[in-house]
């Protein structure tokens, strides 16, 4: 919480703002009607802000840069594919990983809200949730990426991914050159959210 | 990787998430209506602005919620108001350091 006038004293503890308040209304209730854990929510939180984030999803396109196998599944089946690496919905989604190629480089979008391969990637950035992001990707994704520095080659087509809470997208960006013989643990580093999303490349090594 | 940034901009926006997907995994609602709902409302705040994805997107997100708890009866909007109410007093009579509780 902004804590923006620490030079003189509080009387009493910062009123945090009024939907925080709301907030916890709504979990005082549920709790004492038995409706909800509490202490299952701090789990929640503590999953989402450690262990569940892109490099779950750095993990799974390593391997599949690394394992002919392990890609091939991937491809035809994700959900299976990474649950048996560790990584599956909570909301019981499906998953499907779209390969970016010479030809077509991939992107993803939820232009009805913000569904997101949570598992893979965590809690979506605040761009992907914005009105704009979500409009203009459909309508105009080769200037939305010219906007996150990504300048494809006339001839590349370029494919948008609507998710929905059935179906979340993870983009399987293409290995850069020059990374030939490198492992799993070196690779996962050149591996940035924004490639999963196809709002960017992988990194050069 | 990209630079770090923080998971949750506001620990309110941790708060709901979490007793959202909480609230879902115990059953009370699934997550494609909820999914329906919560777009229908994002679509009825950016008909007059454009919601920039921060704070905007998390109210429609509680106000989703209120909405789905009220309907269903587990949390009557009369009763999250007084209970919004009395964790105000209990922030506004709590001195400065200690935790906050309801009395």
């Amino acid at each position: 919480m902004p804590h923006d006038h620490a030079d003189h004293d509080h009387p009493h503890t910062l009123l945090p703002p009024d939907p925080a308040l709301r907030v916890k209304a709504l979990e005082t209730i549920l709790t004492q009607k038995g409706l909800i854990d509490p202490a299952a929510l701090d789990e929640i939180i503590e999953t989402y802000e450690t262990k569940i984030g892109p490099r779950n999803g750095a993990h799974v396109v390593a391997k599949a840069w690394t394992d002919p196998t392990f890609k091939a599944a991937l491809l035809k089946d994700a959900t299976a594919a990474v649950s048996e690496m560790g990584y599956y919905g909570r909301q019981g989604e499906h998953m499907i990983v779209v390969e970016n190629t010479d030809e077509v480089h991939n992107i993803v979008v939820c232009t009805l809200c913000s569904c997101y391969p949570w598992p893979l990637l965590g809690i979506p950035p605040t761009w992907y949730k914005s009105d704009a992001y979500r409009a203009r990707a459909v309508r105009e994704p080769r200037k939305v990426l010219a906007e996150f520095g990504v300048t494809l080659p006339s001839d590349m087509s370029v494919r948008v991914w609507d998710s929905t809470a059935e179906t979340r997208y993870l983009v399987l960006p293409q290995r850069p050159k020059g990374t030939d013989g490198m492992d799993e643990a070196t690779l996962m580093g050149l591996i940035t959210r924004d490639s999963m999303i196809g709002t960017g490349l992988a990194s050069a090594p | 990787m990209s630079a770090p940034e923080p998971v949750f901009e506001a620990r309110w926006h941790a708060e709901l998430f979490a007793l959202t997907v909480h609230l879902n995994e115990v059953g009370r609602f699934a997550w494609p209506d909820w999914a329906d709902r919560f777009s229908a409302t994002l679509k009825r705040h950016g008909v007059d602005k454009n919601l920039n994805g921060g704070d905007d997107y998390f109210d429609a997100w509680l106000e989703t919620l209120e909405a789905y708890l009220s309907e269903t009866g587990a949390a009557l909007p009369q009763d999250v108001a007084q209970m919004r109410n009395a964790w105000e007093q209990a922030y506004l009579s709590t001195p400065h350091g200690e935790p906050v509780s309801l009395g």
